[in-house]
Parts: structure tokens; C-alpha cells; sequence
């Protein structure tokens, strides 16, 4: 097989298409200029961080995880008691060390601490959690979740509990956004063709017989639960910068759901499907929105009850679910030239019952 | 003693709620291997169902006013029908999907049914008042106890024994349990698939709809969201009790709500706030321990 391209050969277009994708959204957002549709491109990079950061873990190692939200949260934390101002500090969160209380760092380095931060709290749980496999592991994922969100909504001194946490400075320009979620997607894309990637993904498809190989399927999914962990605590982070205010509540099942119903639409086995899901979702939630709102259509102001919206994006769910069980992107990647074979050069297994 | 009797009945209803829910998860799961995440809006929806459609803050009570002999199997009928309706719209047409497929399809089905309910009834929690002399307290052997709570249990274990007897001794159960253990040798032996999983759904619905009832006496609120915390524990409930496992799933119920009540008195007044950490602390110890679960069924181990 001396003429076979190695596999950065045959898969580089990939995350070139997803990060063009995104810098056209980028483009839109400088083009447009107006606020409200720039916070609305934000909130499509950070939920593409998200959701990237979520596939790193669920779509290599085929574990659904309901815990990831947490890391998210720890991130947005750590961000906050980082850039804020000392007085408010003082004032709300005096259980915070006083080296944190006395110094304010700039946004940059809350998003780097965010990412140490969620990776660590990642490595330590899932050095506890990677040998369950299977439903167990989804369970105790999301029961790491709950720990952390019932610390964070009753520790008073250092998180302000269930009251927000305000004061954290905004950015408002789009590019530092874009600028994360790209390099979420190049650390997904080269994790994925990594020789722990592949392994993992071997783990996933014939777990007995990956093993059987020589892979050491906790380890490896140790690694990736770490890496997404980080991502996820820099989605976190972006989150507080976007819109200055966390709650504990902002991080729990609503978020979970969100993102893991983008990835699982966009097709929860290829990185492009994770960054199409939330483009795709989110374009569609957008317009409802704009249509709950009011449109003019020649002259007379329509506008959807409230609720209708989601009732509207639930249903589109089930639907792209039903016809497509793999995803919009049936768990393929993007490439260049396109074709009819995913990146392995074989035909797209088709979905079965063979997740965890 | 009398405080020991307290913490017994607190423990034992809210391990009742708790098995219920399970149930309801486990039935389903045994037998088309769905986590339906929709369940917390089947208990939400059957107790709106009460209510006339209105956004105002004030509750307008409807078929709640009916007489309790009606009003009760009324409820169960709403889950039922409810829980079989989602089963032809929704999951028939998820029979080959993967798993993660079908779980994310139930809980967009549960999006979709609370906010058809916030359409109709808004979000605000509104009150209600059913029952609500169950709630008064009366003097057990010195332990204060509400009515409402010795009910819950004694339903509670009334459905268990009549659930039991169902699966045992009827054609129908037999098919069930039949289906559960084996899906594939049960369709090849005779069993209709659809009409199982019809049933299945059917018990499931009513199994929420009684949740609802018990927690809307016990609350005298209703709100969109009451049955997600609920449906939440009942979840983990099951995978601790072993996915597919009925007496695994009502017994995690219990131990779960026995491990509530108890961290709540034995835990400092300082660590109270964070019980709930505690308690999803010791389901990940337990997770670790029984990784399949208390009670691991043959057909949730994966064979090569």
C-alpha cells in the first residue's frame, strides 16, 4: 500500500471548508455592522465552539455525555472572577483568594485561564469516569453536571449562588469570536486524525476488537474528554464576555439539550456535521424569531404567538431526525473535491445501534 | 423513634414518586431501548389538562372539578392517550434509528409539548387547589404526617402489585416481559411488536399522569416545568436499578429518595444547601461500583 496519501492528505479540506464557512459568517457580520446582528453571529460562534467541543468527546467515543455543560460553566466562572472589576468583586464575591480580589487581567487571559481551568476539572473527572461505557457513562456524566451545578448555585461567597454575576466586561466585536471557533475546529480536526483520535474511533466502531489491537480505549477516551472539556470551558468563557452576565441556571439542561440536539442533527459522527448543525439550527431559529417578532408583508405586520417558535424548531428536529437518522451530514465530512466516500475511503456505515 | 418514624414516611413518599417515574422510564426503555426524555412533559400536561386554557395567573379550573371517581381515571386517560399518541406521530418511525438518534428525538418532542403548554397556559406557576385537606397533618404515633404522604405510599404500592400482576399473570404482560428480554426472539415467537409497544407507552403515560396527581396535591402548583426534576432523578433511578430492569428501577427509586431525606438531616445545617451535590455524588460512586446497574438484565449486556 506504498501509494496510499497519508490521512492529513486526504482530509485537510475539511477543516478548511468549515472555517470558510465561518468566515463567511464573519464577513455577513462586518457587512451587515448592525448590533443585534452581530450578537446574533456571536452566538453562533460560541454555540460552533460548543457544539465542536461536545463532538470532540461524544463523536469520537460514541458516549453521549450530558455533563460537558458543566465544563462550560466552570469556564464562565473562572473568566468572571478573573476580568472583573476588584470593587465588584469585593462587594459580591468576597470569598474569592485575594489575589484574584485584587487584580483584574485582561479578557484574553480569562479565556486561556477558562480552558486550563475546564480541562483539568475535565481530566480529574474523567480519570474517574472513562471506564463506564455505554448509558452509565451518560449518566454519570450528567450526575457530574448536577455536582457542579448545585455547588455553583449554593456556594454564596464565591459564586453569588443563584443571583447573577453581572459586571464582567463585554466584547462586542465579532472577530475574537470567530478567531475561537476556528481554532476549536482545527484542535477537533487534529485530535480527530491524531493517533488518539483514531483510536478512539476504532474503540467506537468495534470496541472488542479495537481493544483486541492495542487500544487502551480508557486512556484514549481520557484524552479527548479533557480536550473537550477545555473547549467547552472556553465556550463558557465567550459566553460571559458576550453578554457580561452569568447564572448558574444558564448552564444546565437547557444548554445540554441545545447543543447535543445540533450536534446529533448535524450528524453526530463528523466534525462537519457538528459545525453544520449549529449553523443550520441556528439559522432556522433565527428566523423564527425574527417572525415572532413581526414581519411586514406587504403592509400588514405578521407575527407567530409566543411559543410557536419553539414548538416550531422541536418539530423541525423530529422531522430532519426522521428522514435523516444520521444527521443532515449523514456522519460524513466535507471535502474537496467533493465525493461519495467519507474520509476512511469507504461508504458512511449507515446508523445502527452501535453507539457506546 | 418519632423522629425516626418522620423520616421513614418523608423517605418512603418520595421514594414512591421517584419509583413511579422510574417505571415509567423503564417500561419503555425494556422494550424499544428509547430514553424518552418526554416523560416530565407527560406529567406536566396531564395535570394542565385539569385546567381550562387561560394565561392569567389564576388557575380556571375545568375537568379538575369534576368528582374524584371521574376526574382520576379521566387523568390516567390523558397520560395514556397522550403517551400512545407520541408513540404513532414520533417514535414509530424511529424503530431503526440509533439510540442517541431517538433520545434527542423524545426530547424534542418534550420541547415541543411544554411550550405548546406556555402557549396555552403561560409560564407562570399558577396555584390549585386539589385535595389540598390531604396536606393537613395529622399525628401518627407522635410523628407528623400528612395524609397526602401515606396515600402516596399506599398508591403507590398499589400499583406496583397490580403492575406486577399484569406482567405475571396476564397474555399481554407475558408479551411485554417477553419483548423486554429478548425484542428480536419475540417478534420471531409471535409477539406483536407495535401492539407491545403500544402497551408499553399506554402504561407509561398513566404512570405519569399518577406522578402528576400526587405532585400537584403535594404542591398545589402547576408549572410547566414540575415534571423535569423529577424526570430527571427518575432517569438516573433507572440506570442505577439496571436499564431494562422493573423491580431494579422502583428499588433506585426508593434508595434514591432514602438517600434525599437522609443526607437532609444527617448532613451539617452549613453543607445542607448542597445536598443534591451530595446525592449525585453517591449515584456516582454507586455507577462505578454496579456499572450495569443493581440489577443488570442479560439484554443490556453487549455481547461480541
Amino acid at each position: 500500500m506504498a501509494g496510499r496519501p497519508s490521512i492529513l492528505a486526504r482530509t485537510w479540506t475539511t477543516p478548511v471548508i468549515l472555517i470558510i464557512i465561518l468566515a463567511a459568517l464573519q464577513l455577513a457580520a462586518l457587512a451587515v455592522g448592525s448590533g443585534p446582528f452581530n450578537q446574533t453571529i456571536i452566538e453562533i460562534f460560541i454555540r460552533v465552539v460548543l457544539v465542536v467541543g461536545l463532538y470532540v468527546f461524544i463523536g469520537n467515543s460514541g458516549v453521549i455525555s450530558f455533563g460537558h455543560i458543566g465544563f462550560t460553566c466552570l469556564g464562565a466562572y473562572m473568566t468572571a472572577w478573573l476580568t472583573m472589576l476588584p470593587a465588584i468583586k469585593k462587594s459580591k464575591l468576597k470569598g474569592l483568594p485575594d489575589i484574584i480580589l485584587d487584580n483584574k487581567l485582561a479578557y484574553g487571559w480569562g479565556l486561556l485561564a477558562a480552558v486550563i481551568f475546564a480541562g483539568l476539572a475535565a481530566f480529574v473527572a474523567g480519570k474517574v469516569l472513562m471506564r463506564l461505557s455505554g448509558i452509565a457513562a451518560s449518566i454519570a456524566t450528567f450526575a457530574v453536571l448536577a455536582v457542579i451545578i448545585q455547588v455553583y448555585s449554593n456556594w454564596d461567597s464565591v459564586t453569588g449562588a443563584q443571583s447573577s454575576v453581572v459586571g464582567i466586561p463585554i466584547v462586542r466585536v465579532v472577530w475574537p469570536y470567530f478567531l475561537c471557533a476556528g481554532a476549536a475546529v482545527l484542535v477537533a480536526y487534529a485530535h480527530q486524525i491524531s493517533r488518539s483520535g483514531l483510536a478512539l474511533r476504532a474503540a467506537r466502531d468495534e470496541a472488542t476488537a479495537a481493544a483486541a489491537s492495542g487500544v487502551d480505549i480508557p486512556r484514549e477516551r481520557l484524552v479527548a474528554f479533557t480536550i473537550s472539556g477545555g473547549i467547552m470551558g472556553l465556550g463558557g468563557a465567550l459566553f460571559a464576555h458576550s453578554v457580561g452576565v452569568v447564572t448558574p441556571d444558564t448552564f444546565y439542561l437547557g444548554l445540554t439539550f441545545i447543543t447535543l440536539s445540533m450536534l446529533v442533527v448535524g450528524g453526530m459522527n463528523s466534525l462537519s456535521g457538528a459545525v453544520l448543525g449549529v449553523v443550520i439550527l441556528s439559522i432556522i431559529i433565527q428566523l423564527l424569531r425574527w417572525m415572532e417578532k413581526g414581519v411586514d408583508i406587504g403592509g400588514a405586520s405578521f407575527a407567530l404567538p409566543l411559543g410557536v417558535q419553539e414548538i416550531a424548531i422541536g418539530a423541525v428536529m423530529i422531522v430532519i431526525l426522521m428522514y435523516r437518522p444520521a444527521g443532515l451530514t449523514r456522519n460524513r465530512e466535507l471535502v474537496w473535491p467533493p465525493r461519495k466516500l467519507s474520509p476512511e475511503g469507504r461508504p458512511a456505515a449507515p446508523a445502527d445501534g452501535k453507539t457506546a | 423513634m418519632t423522629a425516626l418514624l418522620q423520616i421513614l414516611f418523608d423517605a418512603l413518599s418520595l421514594g414512591s414518586l421517584y419509583a413511579l417515574g422510574a417505571l415509567g422510564i423503564a417500561l419503555i426503555f425494556g422494550v424499544m431501548r428509547l430514553v424518552n426524555f418526554a416523560h416530565g412533559d407527560y406529567i406536566a400536561f396531564c395535570v394542565f389538562a385539569m385546567l381550562w386554557p387561560s394565561i392569567d395567573a389564576a388557575a380556571i379550573v375545568f375537568a379538575g372539578n369534576l368528582p374524584t371517581v371521574i376526574l382520576v381515571p379521566f387523568i390516567l386517560a390523558v397520560g395514556a392517550g397522550l403517551s400512545v399518541l407520541s408513540e404513532i406521530v414520533v417514535f414509530r418511525r424511529f424503530r431503526n434509528a440509533n439510540p442517541a438518534t431517538m433520545m434527542i428525538a423524545s426530547f424534542a418532542l418534550g420541547f415541543v409539548i411544554k411550550y405548546f403548554l406556555l402557549m396555552l397556559y403561560s409560564s407562570r406557576p399558577k396555584s390549585i387547589d386539589l385535595w389540598s385537606n390531604l396536606t393537613r397533618q395529622i399525628e401518627i404515633a407522635g410523628a407528623r404526617i400528612p395524609p397526602l404522604q401515606v396515600i402516596t405510599i399506599g398508591v403507590t404500592i398499589v400499583i406496583l402489585i397490580a403492575l406486577t400482576a399484569f406482567l405475571k399473570r396476564t397474555r399481554f404482560g407475558l408479551e411485554m416481559r417477553a419483548a423486554a428480554e429478548n425484542f428480536t426472539m419475540a417478534r420471531m415467537l409471535g409477539v406483536r411488536a407495535n401492539r407491545v409497544i403500544m402497551l408499553a407507552f399506554a402504561v407509561s403515560g398513566m404512570l405519569a399522569a399518577a406522578v402528576g396527581l400526587i405532585l400537584v396535591t403535594q404542591t398545589g402548583t402547576v408549572d410547566i416545568q414540575m415534571g423535569a426534576n423529577l424526570m430527571l432523578v427518575a432517569f438516573v433511578a433507572t440506570v442505577i436499578g439496571g436499564l431494562g430492569s422493573l423491580p431494579g428501577a422502583v428499588l433506585a427509586g426508593y434508595l434514591i429518595g432514602a438517600a434525599t431525606v437522609i443526607m437532609q438531616v444527617v448532613l451539617p445545617p452549613d453543607a445542607r444547601p448542597f445536598r443534591d451535590a451530595f446525592v449525585y455524588g453517591a449515584v456516582i460512586v454507586m455507577l462505578i461500583w454496579r456499572p450495569n446497574g443493581l440489577f443488570a438484565s442479560r439484554a443490556a449486556k453487549q455481547r461480541v
